[in-house]
């Protein structure tokens, strides 16, 4: 059963690996191009501690941006649930933030906090996890069952009890479906952010530096640190629904 | 002493068809250890006479008396338990959890509450799935676990809005015994909504028949089969003497053969 | 009537962001507020922020001194265009890509059960950090008389966001037939393509429209994003970048092409939507992607 899941994908990511090796060997690829899995291998051992350093500030903005982010989306929905009005307030916000490029406001916002501080990338991030996280909170608060509604209100609950009872453990799912979204988000956009100027401490920038030194397997190196910061955080997302789901 | 009393409640809903009319000028009077069902096609009211005494709507106008209070100030005392036609089970609760929720929701403490709950279990025969989610259990035993909760804060009146509608025919007649045995066991006053005929009969001390558009009650008739209602009732003649009274007064007229199902509308 | 309502509280809500920025401007501290070493609020100055009067102003003036030189917001608009014809490359090469891996993960289960747990992995993960070394193709690759453009560069960027959530509506969408319907054209023998033309296709717009929209959006993101690491020349990117430059001696006039960046991502927005209204028929039951 595992093995049927597992097989088929794991037979092709080997098989593109190789293939990739012996593409670029035979057929002469030159590295600007694409460089060799194994030219990429050699440049991360050699960009190992620079890697690391890179691969934690990126990272560290990644999280407290998707942390602010997420709580920030989580009480505005909580809110938007109850007043209809503070929905309709921010409902074409939300819609245009989700459809706009949100990194462009990375160099006003390097004007407005300074060039030498963190805080517009994880502003940016903030931002940009905000709008799944808001949006799917609220659909889930909104999941109430009528007859889940009739019941505590013949039971004479409070508001609250309303809330604590039912609505936020039925909206728990949607919550996390929404962080799931905003957690390779909040990587993508922390790199992404980079390109944008400010600080020159995080992966984004050393990718950007090693591609204009024509430095093409470095380059890579550190994309493999930027997908494997981006796996981390898919996995530590899934694994919080996991324990969140089995304590209920 | 009445356990409910309803005098000439109108209910209107604004529909985008314009001003529906649900319930017209209805009286009912329900004693205590009554047991009384409510039959008749849908969009007759009964279901939203239900919901008007258990104050989850207000009526347009009249008045709804629940032991000699407003309808309102009972909920707010919990004077009754409610059941619904779906079960209405917390999916990340527990069997034995969704059965404490309205002891928890009051304050109950802890010992108390666990005492309680395994009574309830017991009491509707669901021992060995205390620990099961609703998801594991058939639509009956998810009934029964409504039916438990609905019980437990021991209510003098159980209000019950088709509870066993989705069920099928052989898992209904089984849980009509049950709630025949649970009702005199508790002693409690059951005001029972349903769109079966047979399942009114057998279960009530009196049926409330009514007729849709607008809804009103058109006849109640007094069910004479006694208190002892075993399963050897369904096939006596008194029963059938009955259900052909109540068919009858649905149908407005002795039934032939041009007469409407209730169970088709 | 609650859809003026809610039209009224929608424009309040924008305008209520504008009131924001003045208000924090004229009572936040000069210096913003800085705790534990980390700047927590924005500094208020006009070089931070400028007013909001005052970006309106620049976006109508010269983009410089020069006698010929345009308007801010015409240069904007130029530029604009310009990405926008990048991405529209970018968002159908992807549709096409998209629908076909999802017709092809339809159609060998194999390659569903081999390919779809890539696919979903590529999202988790920044593979738009590739963009400096693909714009890197721009000028050094010939193929015959074919030379590789940069602008193509950040085409295939854009093309790469689009094309994920194209090709999991589609696959949802084309498998969102139930078993009934499927078997009803089975027994018309009908053939895999006749199914998939008369039921699978019209059955998946519904997962099509949002997938559409969110791979729209995505190739903007991805068009302003690559041009920001190539330094493409005559796109919106390139000019957020090049404005920004001159912050510190004209702050209003970076923000020209934020808006117009912003204003692109609402018109994409507005054009599939648009669009979707005149396929209302198949629409009866839409998901949200």
């Amino acid at each position: 059963m595992i093995l049927r899941r597992v097989l088929p994908p794991v037979a092709l990511g080997v098989l593109a690996l190789l293939g990739w090796e012996l593409l670029v060997q035979f057929a002469k690829i030159q590295p600007y191009l694409l460089p060799a899995p194994s030219a990429i291998g050699k440049q991360l051992a050699l960009v190992l501690p620079g890697l690391w350093a890179a691969t934690l500030a990126t990272g560290s903005n990644a999280l407290i941006g998707l942390i602010a982010g997420s709580i920030l989306a989580i009480a505005l929905a909580l809110v938007a649930s109850r007043l209809r009005f503070v929905d309709q307030l921010i409902a074409p916000v939300v819609a245009a933030i989700a459809v706009v490029p949100i990194v462009a406001l990375a160099p006003v916002l390097t004007n407005m906090f300074g060039a030498t501080s963190e805080t517009p990338r994880r502003v940016i991030v903030g931002v940009v996890v905000f709008v799944p996280v808001f949006v799917n909170t609220l659909r889930g608060l909104r999941q109430v069952l009528p007859v889940h509604r009739d019941l505590m209100r013949a039971y004479a609950a409070s508001n609250w009890q309303l809330t604590r009872t039912v609505t936020i453990p039925g909206a728990l799912p949607y919550i996390f479906t929404g962080l799931n979204i905003a957690s390779s988000l909040a990587v993508i956009s922390a790199v992404v952010a980079e390109y944008f100027g400010g600080l020159q401490n995080g992966l984004g920038s050393r990718i950007t530096s090693a591609a204009s030194n024509s430095a093409y397997p470095r380059a890579w190196a550190y994309v493999f640190g930027a997908i494997l910061l981006g796996l981390v955080f898919y996995a530590a997302t899934l694994a919080l629904e996991r324990l969140a789901s089995r304590r209920r | 002493m009445t356990a409910v009393q309803v005098t000439g409640v109108t209910k209107t809903f604004t529909t985008k068809a314009g001003l529906v009319t649900a319930l017209d000028d209805v009286d009912l009077t329900v004693e205590k250890g009554e047991f009384v069902s409510l039959i008749g096609p849908s969009g007759c009211g009964k279901s939203t006479l239900l919901r008007l005494i258990a104050d989850l709507d207000t009526p347009t106008s009249g008045v709804i008396e629940v032991f000699g209070k407003s309808a309102r100030q009972a909920r707010l005392d919990q004077d009754y338990g409610i059941a619904f036609q779906t079960a209405g089970l917390l999916p990340w609760r527990s069997v034995a959890a969704n059965i404490e929720l309205p002891l928890q929701l009051h304050g109950v403490d802890r010992v108390g509450r666990r005492q309680r709950v395994a009574q309830l279990i017991e009491l509707v025969g669901l021992g060995d799935f205390a620990r099961s989610f609703p998801e594991q259990l058939s639509g009956g035993m998810q009934q029964r676990v409504a039916i438990a909760r609905s019980l437990a804060e021991r209510p003098e009146l159980l209000l019950m809005d088709e509870p066993f509608g989705a069920l099928d025919e052989m898992t209904r007649e089984r849980m009509q015994s049950e709630l025949v045995r649970i009702s005199a066991e508790t002693g409690a006053a059951v005001i029972f909504v349903t769109h079966s005929i047979p399942e009114a009969v057998f279960l009530s001390d009196r049926v409330v028949v009514m007729s849709p558009r607008p809804g009103r009650i058109r006849k109640v008739i007094d069910v004479k089969l006694g208190d002892a209602r075993g399963e050897g009732l369904r096939e006596e003649s008194a029963f059938f003497a009955s259900v052909t009274e109540v068919r009858e007064a649905l149908h407005g007229a002795p039934a032939t053969g041009t007469a409407r199902g209730v169970d088709t509308r | 009537m609650t859809r003026l309502r809610a039209v009224i509280l929608g424009a309040l809500g924008i305008v209520l962001l504008g009131v924001l920025w003045e208000a924090y401007k004229a009572l936040g501290p000069a210096a913003g507020f800085e705790a534990f070493g980390i700047q927590l609020l924005p500094r208020t100055s006009d070089l931070a922020m400028p007013h909001l009067i005052d970006m309106l102003d620049r976006a109508l003036s010269p983009v410089n001194t020069a006698a010929d030189s345009q308007p801010v917001w015409l240069t904007v608009t130029l530029a604009c265009l310009s990405s926008l014809g990048t991405a529209a490359v970018g968002l159908a090469v992807g549709a096409v890509v998209g629908f076909g891996l999802a017709l092809l993960m339809l159609r060998f289960r194999i390659a569903e059960s081999a390919v779809l747990p890539w696919l979903i992995l590529s999202q988790t993960v920044p593979l738009i950090a590739l963009a400096p070394v693909i714009v890197s193709w721009g000028g050094r690759v010939h193929i015959g008389e074919f030379e590789w453009q940069r602008w193509m560069s950040v085409a295939v960027i854009a093309s790469y966001l689009a094309f994920f959530p194209v090709a999991v509506g589609a696959l949802r969408g084309l498998q969102s037939p139930l078993a009934a319907q499927v078997e009803l054209m089975h027994s018309f023998a009908a053939g895999w393509w006749r199914t998939v033309l008369h039921l699978r296709l019209p059955a998946s717009v519904p997962y099509l429209i949002p997938a559409v929209r969110l791979g729209a959006a995505s190739a903007i993101i991805g068009t302003v994003v690559a041009e920001v690491s190539t330094g493409a020349k005559g796109g919106i990117g390139r000019l957020i970048i090049e404005y920004a430059q001159s912050g510190s001696s004209d702050p209003a006039k970076a923000f020209s092409p934020i808006a117009g960046a912003v204003l692109m991502g609402l018109a994409t927005a507005g054009v599939v939507a648009l669009v979707a209204l005149t396929l209302g028929r198949f629409r009866s039951n839409e998901v949200p992607a």
